[in-house]
């Protein structure tokens, strides 16, 4: 059998942070009682009509530009027919022929280099209620407060071939529409969510075999796991003569398989049509100027400029720069007079642990970060100058968080600066190595491993203050003697 | 003395103002001829006697202390039951919201209020607009009150005989196919349909969307044009509606028609239109003549394509419409064991025939695979249409056209062919498919005495010069008194 080739495109919903619902007044906030952010218009009442919230096209053209789409000076709402109680028009909101959004791209960084993704269209639309089952005795309730709330809906060409590229390409997303402060790109609340198109080809063959379109999945991992059952599912169908029906699956994250939902053998049919309740939108050509001078540098010219202005690795720059907040706590740092590669350490190895850990970074910014950057930087420096070692340093940052002090501060106070005072870690050494003979003569008969246990004793009859440099340098120099 | 139902809506108006008559007892002697007459016409759903009675006496607790109560200052009026009101069921004449309360304002009914229209109560129709005879009303039969083994005309059927009868000054009805203009025909009484935009549409359940417009039906043109200065402009809760200035529209009624030139189109006058019809509005063309106007031939050479151009666009859109009346939220809920069966008994119980009917052929046309033959292609003839309208106000300033092909027919005459109902609507629907105003005044009567209607059609947001019109014919003619013996 020939190789197999994966083909992928992807299908992102964006919930966009605008104040208010896109064709009501209503708040389009996340949470709250069930059915208080509800309007005649967003229920669907008789008579009611959509009137469009313009901060909704705004965040739509930032979108767009941020990823080289071309912006439509004139584009349609359409109504998608269908029926479901979380549907209260029994239509949604949407656009069809004339998306606001076409043609774009982003590069996405992978191990080989960069790879550019093309964007088919980015478009808007409204939001469903939510149905609720099971917790009302045999009664389902729906719950209309995000009827209405705006999504971007961006569709990307099938142009990824691995499970990284379409991982990348997801993060890359996410990445430039928190950027763009348009969407808090928070997977499990739903704020961002991706169905994917998967299908897979012998290698060399120009058509793209049936697609499989995968929904249901609430993280990247899920994302990532799903396709990759997929893809096995499809190759060993191929492999033994199977036809690979044309239809949409959903991801079972418990038994983490994907399971058949409908086949299409009556294709859904949304009897889509041009929305007669709203004009054409008309978006001029000044206001995408006014747009495009507002955006904000963007991850990808920002890792650039932290490769080039910081010195930074392209892999520690990626890390730093796919979230804004992240980025801004690091240059903050730099600021403060932090070196930067320092900074970055820091950032990467204590705080986002942290971060990850205790799942603080639950909204759009890291509403709390452990330390303020000033802080971090401060430690770094204190390490830098070898003030203090870099466990003294760790040792510090939970008796630092929450509170306004400075690490110079509770150094001074508790007098944990570092000992390089030669004569002090000299006696220390002798005091060791007359202590541990054997040691020392295993030392001696070459088994140069024994040294860091002698260090770590000396570290610890120091109180941990000894300058760990100079400890290993007087160390070596007495067993040698 | 004219008794207090009587009174044009701008002598009752100019009445209260001048507290010559109250609000309350203008309020009485409707709610009385209502009581009186109601039994034979049937043109009202709900009437609010308690709210309207409160509503007249905060008006003459106004005027009392001196203030100004609005044009519409105190007058009963009618609104059809499409149009919502907050805390008055509207039924849109269906089951399937038979018992809907609103708990908001058409931008419409919030406007009548603030000019001080008094609302007595809510009119039939037929089941959501569809039809031409408001015999498709789920909730009761509306007589024409010249005949009451007539038809009024629909969907506005109501609102025409309401006003015919004296019931109300004025009311409010919704055109979306000729359903002002054609009760008003046959109800012997004046309607106009705005241009597309004129009026808002916020509140009013939707038939049609891209067609529906609500307009004014009253007894004479000043009072229409009274009704419409209050109810029309932009509105920001619906993005169709115009954000142009609303004209003065009385100031222009005394303007007359010298010098006008008038388009008669050809395609108007059809084989199989009754006789008397045809005579009525050609004499009502020569009193315009007479009066000054320039009367020529004109073509519209698509008319033939409007009716199923309509019934594809109105019925595609009102398959989306409608799709809300599930049975979720509001309105009637048949249970079932599954979701689909639910929706299915739920809409099958609460819809009607004709609406049915629409649905499923709306639905037909918008389909995978028919869109482009059915529902585009009827896209580009209303262009055509539209470009004919366009075409023919090149060399006129307004048309004239009978209303109908006929007048009042009987009832349950039409009722098992749906097709001929349809042609009932053949020289109104043009009018919505182009988006313009089309005004309806008495030009005549049958030999059976029922009422004959003269069309004039305007150029859009020229509302101006469509009323000009009626209101020139109206001095130089009396039809437009005449009243049902009722």
């Amino acid at each position: 059998m020939s190789t197999m080739e994966t083909v992928i495109g992807l299908e992102v919903h964006a919930e966009l942070l605008t104040s208010s619902k896109i064709f009501c007044r209503c708040s389009a906030a996340f949470g709250g009682p069930p059915n208080t952010n509800v309007c005649p218009v967003c229920l669907g009442m008789p008579g009611v009509l959509p009137v469009l919230n313009r901060r909704v096209v705004e965040f739509a053209i930032r979108a767009g530009l941020a990823t080289h789409c071309a912006i439509a000076p004139s584009s349609r709402f359409a109504r998608k027919n269908y029926f479901y109680p979380d549907l209260p028009k029994g239509y949604q909101i949407s656009m069809y022929e004339a998306p606001i959004c076409t043609g774009g791209w982003l590069d996405v960084l992978l191990d080989g280099g960069t790879k550019r993704i093309g964007l088919t269209r980015i478009h808007m639309e409204e939001d469903t209620g939510k149905n609720i089952h099971d917790a009302h005795g045999d009664a389902s309730l729906v719950d209309f407060n995000r009827s209405g709330v705006p999504l971007l809906e961006i569709v990307s060409e099938p142009d990824m071939r691995t499970i990284a590229e379409a991982g990348a390409y997801l993060r890359m997303l996410r990445s430039i529409l928190m950027y763009l402060e348009i969407c808090d790109g928070n997977m499990e609340e739903g704020s961002f969510r991706c169905d994917a198109n998967v299908s897979v080809r012998p290698v060399g063959q120009a058509a793209f075999g049936t697609k499989v379109e995968i929904k249901n999945m609430n993280s990247f991992r899920a994302v990532e796991k799903a396709i990759t059952f997929e893809i096995a599912r499809q190759t060993d169908a191929l492999a033994t003569g199977e036809r690979i029906v044309q239809e949409t699956r959903l991801w079972d994250a418990d038994r983490e398989e994907t399971r058949s939902m409908r086949k299409k053998e009556y294709a859904d049919d949304y009897r889509y049509f041009p929305e007669p309740d709203l004009l054409p939108l008309v978006v001029e050509p000044a206001w995408v100027t006014e747009v495009r001078s507002a955006l904000p540098e963007l991850p990808s010219a920002r890792r650039d400029r932290f490769i080039q202005d910081h010195g930074l690795s392209p892999y520690d720059a990626d890390v730093l720069t796919l979230r804004k907040d992240v980025a801004d706590y690091f240059e903050a740092g730099v600021a403060a007079g932090a070196a930067p590669k320092e900074m970055a350490n820091w950032v990467m190895t204590e705080l986002l642990r942290i971060v990850r850990e205790e799942k603080l970074d639950r909204a759009l910014v890291i509403q709390e970060w452990p330390l303020t950057a000033a802080q971090l930087a401060r430690l770094a420096c204190l390490v830098q100058a070898g003030t203090i070692n870099r466990n003294t340093a760790k040792s510090l940052i939970p008796r630092l968080r929450g509170t306004s002090r400075t690490p110079d501060e509770l150094v001074a106070a508790e007098g944990l600066a570092q000992v390089s005072d030669r004569g002090a870690i000299e006696r220390a050494v002798a005091d060791v190595v007359a202590r541990h003979p054997a040691q020392a003569a295993e030392f001696r008969a070459g088994k140069d491993r024994v040294v860091g246990f002698l260090v770590g004793q000396v570290m610890k009859a120091t109180g941990g203050k000894a300058n760990p440099q100079l400890v290993q340098e007087l160390l070596r120099a007495a067993l040698a003697g | 003395m004219t008794a207090l139902h009587e009174l044009s809506l701008r002598e009752a108006a100019a009445r209260v103002r001048r507290r010559e008559t109250s609000s309350v007892e203008l309020v009485r002697a409707a709610l009385a001829r209502i009581a009186a007459v109601e039994p034979a016409v049937g043109a009202f759903l709900t009437v609010t006697e308690a709210e309207a009675l409160a509503a007249a006496e905060a008006i003459d607790r106004r005027v009392a202390a001196g203030e100004d109560p609005g044009p519409l200052g105190g007058v009963p009026v009618g609104i059809k039951d499409m149009i919502c009101t907050a805390g008055i069921r509207t039924t849109a004449g269906s089951r399937i919201l038979e018992r809907f309360v609103p708990s908001y304002d058409a931008t419409v009914t919030a406007r009548l209020k603030r000019a001080g229209a008094v609302v007595v109560g809510k009119l039939n129709c037929d089941e959501f607009a569809m039809g031409s005879s408001t015999e498709n009303s789920a909730l009761g039969t509306t007589r024409n009150p010249w005949d009451g083994s007539r038809v009024p005309g629909g969907s506005s059927g109501g609102s025409g005989a309401a006003v015919a009868a004296g019931e109300c000054h004025a009311a409010l009805g919704t055109d979306t196919g000729g359903s002002v203009r054609l009760p008003a025909a046959f109800c012997g009484v004046v309607g106009l349909k705005p241009t597309y935009g004129r009026v808002s549409r916020y509140g009013v359940i939707a038939y049609a969307s891209s067609l529906d417009q609500v307009g004014p039906l009253a007894r004479d043109v000043a009072d229409a044009a009274l009704v419409l200065e209050a109810i029309a402009g932009h509105d920001a809760a619906d993005s169709t509606a115009s954000p142009r200035p609303v004209p003065s529209y009385s100031a222009v009624l005394e303007q007359g028609v010298r010098g006008l030139r008038l388009g008669l189109p050809r395609e108007y006058f059809v084989e199989g239109m009754q006789p008397e019809v045809e005579a009525g509005v050609r004499a009502a063309v020569r009193e315009l003549e007479r009066l000054g106007a320039v009367v020529e031939p004109v073509s519209l050479p698509h008319t033939e394509y409007a009716i199923a151009t309509y019934y594809l666009i109105a019925t595609a859109e009102a398959s989306s419409n409608l799709a809300r009346y599930d049975g979720i939220r509001y309105g009637l809920r048949i249970p079932a064991d599954s979701l689909g069966a639910m929706y299915e008994t739920s809409r099958a119980a609460g819809f009607g025939t004709e609406v049915k009917r629409r649905i499923m052929l709306g639905t037909y046309a918008l389909s995978a695979g028919y869109y482009d033959a059915y529902y585009l292609k009827a896209q580009q003839v209303r262009t055509l249409i539209r470009r004919d309208f366009e075409q023919a106000f090149q060399h006129c300033e307004a048309l004239v056209t009978p209303v109908a092909p006929t007048t009042a027919f009987r009832l349950g005459e039409k009722v098992a062919d749906p097709l001929t109902m349809y042609l009932s609507d053949i020289f109104t629907i043009s009018v919505n498919l182009a988006g313009l105003p089309g005004l309806v005044v008495p030009c005549g009567f049958d030999t059976a005495g029922l009422p004959i209607g003269l069309q004039v059609i305007g150029r859009p947001f020229d509302e101006e010069t469509v009323l000009r019109l009626g209101a020139a014919y109206e001095r130089a003619t009396e039809w437009h008194r005449r009243r049902p013996g009722i």
